[in-house]
């Protein structure tokens, strides 16, 4: 195994990553849940078409070593801010995925109690802050959230996840600014898949590079290859290391493709012929990682079998979980409940 | 303890006792350190409280909210000073989605003060909304608009030992009013409106600004026979139906005053909540009085025909008096 080299690369090349210094064992594990995400949301997805899941979902399928190489470099006490695609991020981070799915389902077993649903998974005590509807939202909430952790002088970086759309909302640059300003332990995760919505980021972004965009306001940037997930995890591991040593916060455009449409059953078939079937061929992050390992003599097609039916039955589990919880009360009290602390005397219907 | 202080000495004693009590709280914005804010509410904190918690960031009104909302997720208790409420729309994304939306969307307190200057007075078009309204109309959010130099103290401190996320909404045009203030533990409760001249024949409910233009006419009405009783109703959300409907029940006629456009203003949700709840005890159709449905002139005398003047609250009562 060679020392991480792509800490150097200039930033318009992508290289495969070595995945030296991790331990078959951890490898093994972050391949199960790269496929756990992937099973997870190709059935969530089914599931939403036909109308179980109440409205559509957004995947982010084919971007899963970006959510795992990352997250598994952090501590447990790390915070982290999704953006509206966050499936990954949440299950990367240990939520339970019945509970994930079950809060798909608008179940009062659901992580949020059916509040939430897709874009605001959430949980505060594994450091999951959530996903965020509001495109380039989570880089502010992350630098608000790093600035408490250098105030009380904790040890916690915070990791904000957006995509390629975001870096051109004003409130993304903002929050750039000030956090390179205060040098904040903050790390920003650019998940470039190609397309904002489905406006493609070469026709929307001017200038020609995300990376260097952000590397004008001082920020420590890198462009990396999003589907491998052991650059994710060596960029984020150096990101966390610079967090914490008050260094100029890291900036990580992770180069990556959606393979599903923004959200459910969204006609993609105007994008190039070719395109979504290169990467599927060329780069699929699962596939790359699967390959690594067997190379290495860590999985058989055998064991990998094993591995797929055992996260299928994990899936089918936490649907069957979703399809048999109580919807959510829906009293006024249990509806305004986490409204606001202070008890409102709002008047409602008679 | 009682002493005189203005509206912004107050607010700024108030500050200042809670960063001293607690250490959580710091404030972030614009010229803090050395000018003291827009409105020098913080002088001098630079020297007390140094760059840690008086602390001066760029001109980017999303990321000081955002920041501000993140912080408090985590721990801090910061307050966001926005100066004038109309830059503040740069971060309505952040006030609406962010800061009134994370209780709900994550199950943890918000406790963020976003402190903004409101109000007509000089400058013009873009440094004179009077846009209250549309804050209580979002889930989520608390909002206060102290009236007086002892609101703005016990009332700032209630937010800073509160959970939730409060605009703190100070017109311009009352940082010298004077008055006295309470002490380091006088909290004013939000949701607790304050009648604050007692009279029989009608009732007037106000807040902010509004509320010393109310006892004004109070004063005038008077000249003429007619007894007034002044509401200021001090927090927009929560509000205090009963207090007012209790007044209601009293006098049996309504004036709602506001400096605010009158069309879609808070007073009509106020005015639907006393047809709903005390119908039967009006005498009189409910009057309502707020400015006319412009931007604020540049002109004096433009402006003061614009919002509403003394004059126009004491029409308005005598319209419900049936003089």
């Amino acid at each position: 195994m060679t020392a991480p080299s792509f800490l150097d690369v200039t930033s318009e090349r992508l290289e495969p990553i070595e995945t030296g210094g991790i331990s078959t064992d951890q490898l093994l594990e972050w391949l199960e849940t790269m496929v756990l995400i992937r099973e997870f949301e190709t059935k969530a997805n089914a599931m939403s078409f036909n109308g179980r899941i109440p409205g559509g979902i957004h995947t982010s399928i084919g971007q899963e070593a970006i959510a795992v190489g990352s997250i598994r470099a952090l501590a447990p006490e790390d915070l982290v801010v999704g953006s509206h695609r966050t499936h990954h991020h949440a299950l990367a981070k240990g939520l339970n995925a019945n509970s994930v799915m079950a809060e798909l389902y608008g179940r009062a077993t659901g992580i949020r109690g059916g509040r939430g649903g897709t874009i605001h998974l959430a949980d505060w005590d594994r450091g999951y802050i959530g996903g965020n509807g509001i495109v380039g939202a989570s880089v502010g909430i992350a630098t608000g959230t790093a600035l408490a952790s250098k105030m009380r002088g904790l040890d916690q970086v915070s990791v904000a996840y957006f995509g390629d759309g975001a870096i051109n909302t004003g409130r993304t640059l903002e929050a750039f600014n000030l956090a390179a300003i205060w040098h904040l332990p903050v790390i920003f995760i650019c998940e470039n898949n190609q397309y904002a919505v489905e406006a493609r980021v070469e026709d929307v972004t001017a200038g020609g590079s995300i990376v260097e965009r952000a590397r004008t306001f001082g920020l420590h940037a890198l462009k990396i290859d999003g589907n491998d997930v052991g650059s994710m995890f060596q960029a984020t591991q150096e990101a966390r290391r610079r967090a914490v040593a008050g260094e100029s916060p890291t900036f990580l455009e992770a180069v990556t493709y959606r393979y599903e449409g923004h959200s459910t059953a969204e006609d993609i078939s105007w994008r190039p012929q070719a395109e979504l079937e290169a990467w599927q061929t060329t780069k699929d992050p699962i596939a790359r990682l699967r390959s690594d390992l067997a190379r290495q003599g860590a999985i058989t097609d055998d064991g990998y079998a094993a591995l797929r039916t055992r996260v299928a039955a994990q899936v089918d589990d936490a649907i069957q979980f979703a399809e048999d919880s109580p919807q959510p009360e829906t009293s006024e009290e249990a509806l305004l409940a986490e409204v606001t602390g202070m008890r409102l005397n709002i008047r409602t219907n008679a | 303890m009682n002493t005189t202080l203005t509206y912004a000495q107050a607010f700024r004693e108030g500050i200042l006792e809670e960063m001293e009590r607690n250490e959580r709280i710091f404030i972030l914005g614009t010229d803090l350190f050395r000018r003291g804010g827009a409105f020098l509410h913080t002088k001098g904190f630079g020297d007390i409280f140094g760059a840690e918690r008086i602390r001066d960031t760029p001109i980017s009104e999303s990321a000081i909210t955002a920041a501000a909302v993140g912080a408090a997720l985590n721990g801090m208790r910061p307050i966001a000073e926005l100066s004038f409420i109309d830059v503040s729309f740069g971060a309505m994304d952040e006030i609406i989605n962010q800061a009134a939306k994370y209780r709900y969307m994550l199950g943890v307190p918000v406790p963020v003060v976003l402190r903004l200057s409101i109000g007509a007075a000089r400058y013009g078009a873009q440094h004179n909304n009077d846009c209250e309204a549309w804050f209580p109309h979002t889930p989520g959010l608390l909002v206060v608009m102290p009236a007086t130099p002892s609101d703005a103290k016990g009332m700032i401190k209630t937010a800073l030992r509160g959970d939730d996320p409060v605009m703190f909404l100070m017109h311009k045009r009352l940082g010298g009013l004077r008055g006295e203030v309470g002490g380091p533990d006088d909290l004013v409760p939000y949701g607790v409106g304050h009648v604050a001249r007692t009279g029989t024949d009608v009732t007037i409910v106000a807040y902010s600004i509004a509320v010393g233009m109310a006892q004004k006419a109070a004063e005038e009405l008077a000249a003429e026979g007619i007894d007034a009783e002044v509401i200021d109703l001090r927090s927009l959300m929560p509000l205090d139906y009963e207090l007012i409907e209790a007044s209601v029940r009293k006098t049996g006629r309504v004036v709602l005053v506001s400096e605010a456009p009158r069309f879609g203003g808070y007073m009509a949700e106020v005015a639907a909540s006393i047809q709903e709840s005390v119908f039967n005890y009006l005498d009189a159709p409910i009057q309502r009085v707020g400015a006319l449905h412009s931007p604020i002139p540049h002109s004096p005398v433009m402006l003061d025909a614009v919002v509403p003047q003394v004059l126009d609250v004491v029409r308005a009562a005598k319209i419900v008096m049936g003089r």
